[in-house]
């Protein structure tokens, strides 16, 4: 039975609880809104930890980068933030999406 | 999110039960609705409708807000018969995104070459079922037209609360099942649970008709309100 879901290895959650239980401090992110053609699904993961080491995807690699930094301070402040991402934002242009759509990433410790 | 609920819903995921994680996005704060227990939640008809459809979104203010990411098992399809059918179902329903398990224990339709890629038990269901974790997130189909291969496979597939159960046959070969099924101590609700004849009424002829009949009513029954498939 494949069961690609819940396996450990390529499943953000199930890192996300073993990297915790290792002492490491943890950051989750979760693709929480899509508008236009998004390259991940809502409800798609990235485990971060506090050395930028991750696993999982967002955004197929165009706004991990950012999305990592971001996970950083958040494990430190301990407070959850939304972040968003859009070729429509000029700022966004060197971590935007080249594909034209726009996401809504949430990020949060585990803790 | 807190470590516990992490370890909560992870053990959830991997016991193969649907659950939702809502999350108020400006607070952090978490809670996790369990499929078993939405009927004493505060929204049940919105947390089944997001479990049937499984897909996770953001929640309109009169939905409670936030987001809900909807966490449903990857669904399963045990075919019994290496038939015909089987083999246009097979490639169909790994579209749909179905883990597919054909059993059949007569070694002569059970083969490789007939089958290739996929999961071929040539074996009788009463021997192979129990360890396929036949669940209510499996649809199970009964394919073979023989009793003695399609009648234990469907009592195990009852007993499992299967979200889908289908038997191939005519309405004069499914009378005979049902008075087999009757015999063998199973009601007449549970019974009624079987779709028989199997696939959705759409004039079907070849086989690979039936197994876009079949896939369809399987979608149905996975995703529409019970009153409505």
């Amino acid at each position: 039975m494949s069961e690609v879901a819940t396996t450990p290895i390529d499943d953000p959650l199930m890192l996300a609880e073993r990297w915790r239980g290792e002492g490491r401090d943890v950051a989750l992110a979760t693709v929480v809104q899509t508008w236009g053609s998004a390259p991940r699904p809502i409800g798609s993961h990235l485990v971060i930890d506090s050395d930028g080491n991750f696993e999982g995807s967002v955004s197929g690699g165009c706004v991990e980068g950012a999305v990592i930094a971001e996970a950083v301070d958040v494990i430190d402040t301990g407070k959850p933030t939304t972040l968003e991402f859009g070729v429509a934002d000029e700022t966004a242009w060197r971590v935007g999406l080249s594909c034209g759509g726009k996401i809504k990433v949430f990020v949060e410790k585990v803790d | 999110m807190k470590l516990d609920l992490l370890t909560t819903l992870n053990a959830d995921r991997a016991a193969r039960r649907a659950v939702i994680l809502l999350t108020d996005t400006e607070t952090g704060a978490q809670r996790l609705i369990r499929e078993a227990e939405i009927d004493q939640s505060d929204r049940p008809d919105l947390y089944r409708a997001l479990i049937r459809a499984g897909r996770s979104r953001a929640l309109k203010d009169e939905e409670g807000g936030g987001f809900a990411n909807v966490m449903v098992p990857p669904a399963k399809l045990v075919l019994i018969g290496a038939v015909h059918i089987s083999q246009a179902l097979v490639p169909m329903a790994r579209q749909l995104g179905y883990d597919v398990t054909v059993v059949d224990p007569r070694t002569a339709f059970a083969t490789p070459e007939r089958f290739p890629d996929v999961e071929l038990l040539a074996e009788w269901p009463d021997d192979v079922l129990p360890d396929l974790g036949v669940d209510r997130w499996t649809a199970f189909c009964a394919l073979t037209h023989d009793p003695k291969i399609d009648d234990p496979g469907l009592i195990h597939a009852l007993r499992r609360d299967c979200f889908y159960i289908g038997a191939l046959g005519s309405r004069k070969t499914h009378a005979r099942r049902v008075e087999r099924l009757t015999e063998a101590g199973l009601d007449a609700a549970t019974i009624a649970r079987i779709h028989a004849p199997i696939g959705l009424a759409v004039g079907a002829q070849s086989p690979a008709e039936i197994a876009v009949a079949i896939l369809a009513q399987i979608t149905g029954a996975l995703r529409l309100a019970p009153e409505a498939a």
